[in-house]
């Protein structure tokens, strides 16, 4: 009959095993992802896209880096942001940190 | 060594059978600190994928691309406008982008509708992504139609569906001919929704930002730069949420843990006590629980990890994805290509193993430490 602790280490041993299989898993599957990546790559190219397909619910989650600080709150005045995917993306770092150091840097105009 | 060997599987099997002795208390504990895990791997891995397909894909947006704004709303760029931008020295290419949202009453959803400027397709044809497949029903050959806003039906056939492998960025679009995009939106001729720019000199980015805001004052750039920025910034947020609202899981685990292993139970104290008496050194007596901490929580760990890979890459993340996209009528569904951060599952089996270790040998420290008697009879 087997001893407790060659179970108890058997078991650890087959899970660290599958641990380690999860890295040789990983590069596998980057290996075969690498074509599809590329392709998905040149079609950003192609197209001119700027954005992920995370949300679509609202300009301002489908199209992030293309919204601006107001896009959220304009659709009457005092209006309040209403889509729900508005609270799991933040308003891109790029709107606050600005409207830019380049507004700043820009020679006010007459 | 070989005793040391033998010594060490001898206190193993003594933790195992105690184990075994309080089968249901053990094995809850071991499922909940897997399912901890397996959560926070979840999280980890996944936005850490996410993150870097990203960045790689992202880095072959415009360099520049350029809106024209109003009283604080976008606006479509006038005839003449891209000639302006034309004189300004260190720009290599110039392209007016048509683009802009339709919402389908049908599926209520929303479509991004796209005019290629790289790829002709002929009027009254239509290429659609994934998405649009999967939720309409479409294939090449289908005819589909469109209210547009003026209230007249335009048929179009659908040409082609964008590859699935690519859905994180083609999923809702629409892909059509410049003549059909102004017909459907009435969109006035030589105007465009913004413009995409190209810059001869990378490190020149900034300054023909600077120089074109000069010169356009009611234009407003978005450089390549930030959009990766923007993209690497919004993961950290979702990742902190996720984990903001696991924090409570993870404080009751906590403090569930802490209370396994910190208190030591009537049961425990008279075991600790006859093993003393019957002649065991406190050195075994905490290499024993040592033991019983240390495999608990590896095999937690190595169980959760890998039930979360699995998870994330072979399944898509499903558990958790509704939970992003519950509300969203279109979402792409896409594998992503595993990468992993060694640091970040580094931190995981720091922060997985050793607390919990460390708070099973405290109190056994202290209770194998005192008197075999005082500690039966307490």
């Amino acid at each position: 009959m087997s001893r407790p602790s060659d179970r108890v280490l058997g078991f650890t041993l087959l899970a660290a095993a599958l641990f380690a299989a999860t890295f040789v898993d990983a590069a596998i599957q980057r290996d075969t992802h690498e074509p599809a990546l590329q392709r998905t790559e040149r079609l950003v190219e192609d197209l001119r896209l700027s954005d992920l397909v995370l949300f679509t619910e609202a300009r301002y989650t489908r199209h992030l880096t293309q919204a601006d600080l107001h896009s959220a709150f304009q659709d009457h005045p005092v209006a309040l942001e209403h889509f729900p995917s508005g609270s799991l993306l933040p308003p891109p770092a790029l709107l606050l940190d600005r409207h830019e150091p380049l507004d700043r840097e820009a020679a006010p105009s007459d | 060594m070989n005793r040391w060997i033998e010594k060490q599987r001898h206190l193993i099997d003594f933790t195992a059978s105690s184990l075994a002795r309080r089968k249901g208390k053990s094995l809850g504990l071991l499922v909940v600190y897997t399912l901890l895990v397996f959560v926070l791997a979840s999280v980890s891995l996944y936005t850490h994928a996410l993150r870097n397909e990203a960045t790689r894909v992202l880095a072959g947006t415009p360099e520049i691309v350029l809106q024209r704004l109003i009283a604080g709303r976008h606006d479509l760029i006038p005839p003449g406008y891209i000639e302006k931008i034309g004189r300004v020295r260190g720009v290599q290419k110039i392209e007016g982008r048509l683009w802009g949202y339709y919402y389908d009453s049908v599926l209520k959803a929303n479509y991004t509708f796209m005019v290629p400027n790289d790829r002709r397709i002929a009027e009254g044809e239509i290429v659609v992504g994934p998405a649009l497949e999967r939720s309409r029903g479409l294939a090449a050959g289908n005819g589909i139609s469109f209210r547009a806003y003026s209230g007249e039906l335009h048929t179009f056939i659908v040409s082609e569906v964008l590859a699935h492998e690519s859905e994180l960025v083609n999923a809702d679009l629409v892909l059509m001919s410049e003549a059909d995009f102004r017909r459907f939106f009435a969109y006035p001729e030589g105007h465009h929704t913004d413009i995409a720019l190209w810059v001869a000199n990378p490190q020149e980015v900034r300054n023909v930002g600077l120089k074109l805001i000069n010169a356009l004052p009611d234009s407003r750039p978005i450089l390549r730069e930030e959009v990766l920025r923007t993209y690497a910034s919004i993961f950290d947020w979702r990742e902190g949420m996720m984990l903001a609202l696991l924090s409570a899981a993870i404080l009751a685990f906590g403090i569930f843990a802490w209370e396994k292993a910190a208190g030591l139970s009537a049961e425990e104290k008279r075991e600790i006590g006859i093993l003393k008496a019957i002649g065991w050194e406190t050195g075994d007596v905490i290499a024993m629980k040592f033991w019983e901490g240390f495999l608990v929580s590896l095999l937690a760990f190595l169980v959760g990890y890998v039930a979360a890979y699995v998870h994330v890459f072979h399944f898509e993340f499903s558990l958790f994805a509704p939970v992003l996209k519950g509300w969203a009528v279109l979402y792409p569904s896409f594998a992503l290509t595993p990468q992993i951060d060694g640091l970040q599952v580094a931190t995981l089996f720091v922060f997985s193993v050793l607390p919990y270790t460390a708070a099973t040998l405290v109190p056994i420290w202290r209770a194998a430490t005192t008197d075999p008697d005082t500690v039966m009879r307490s």
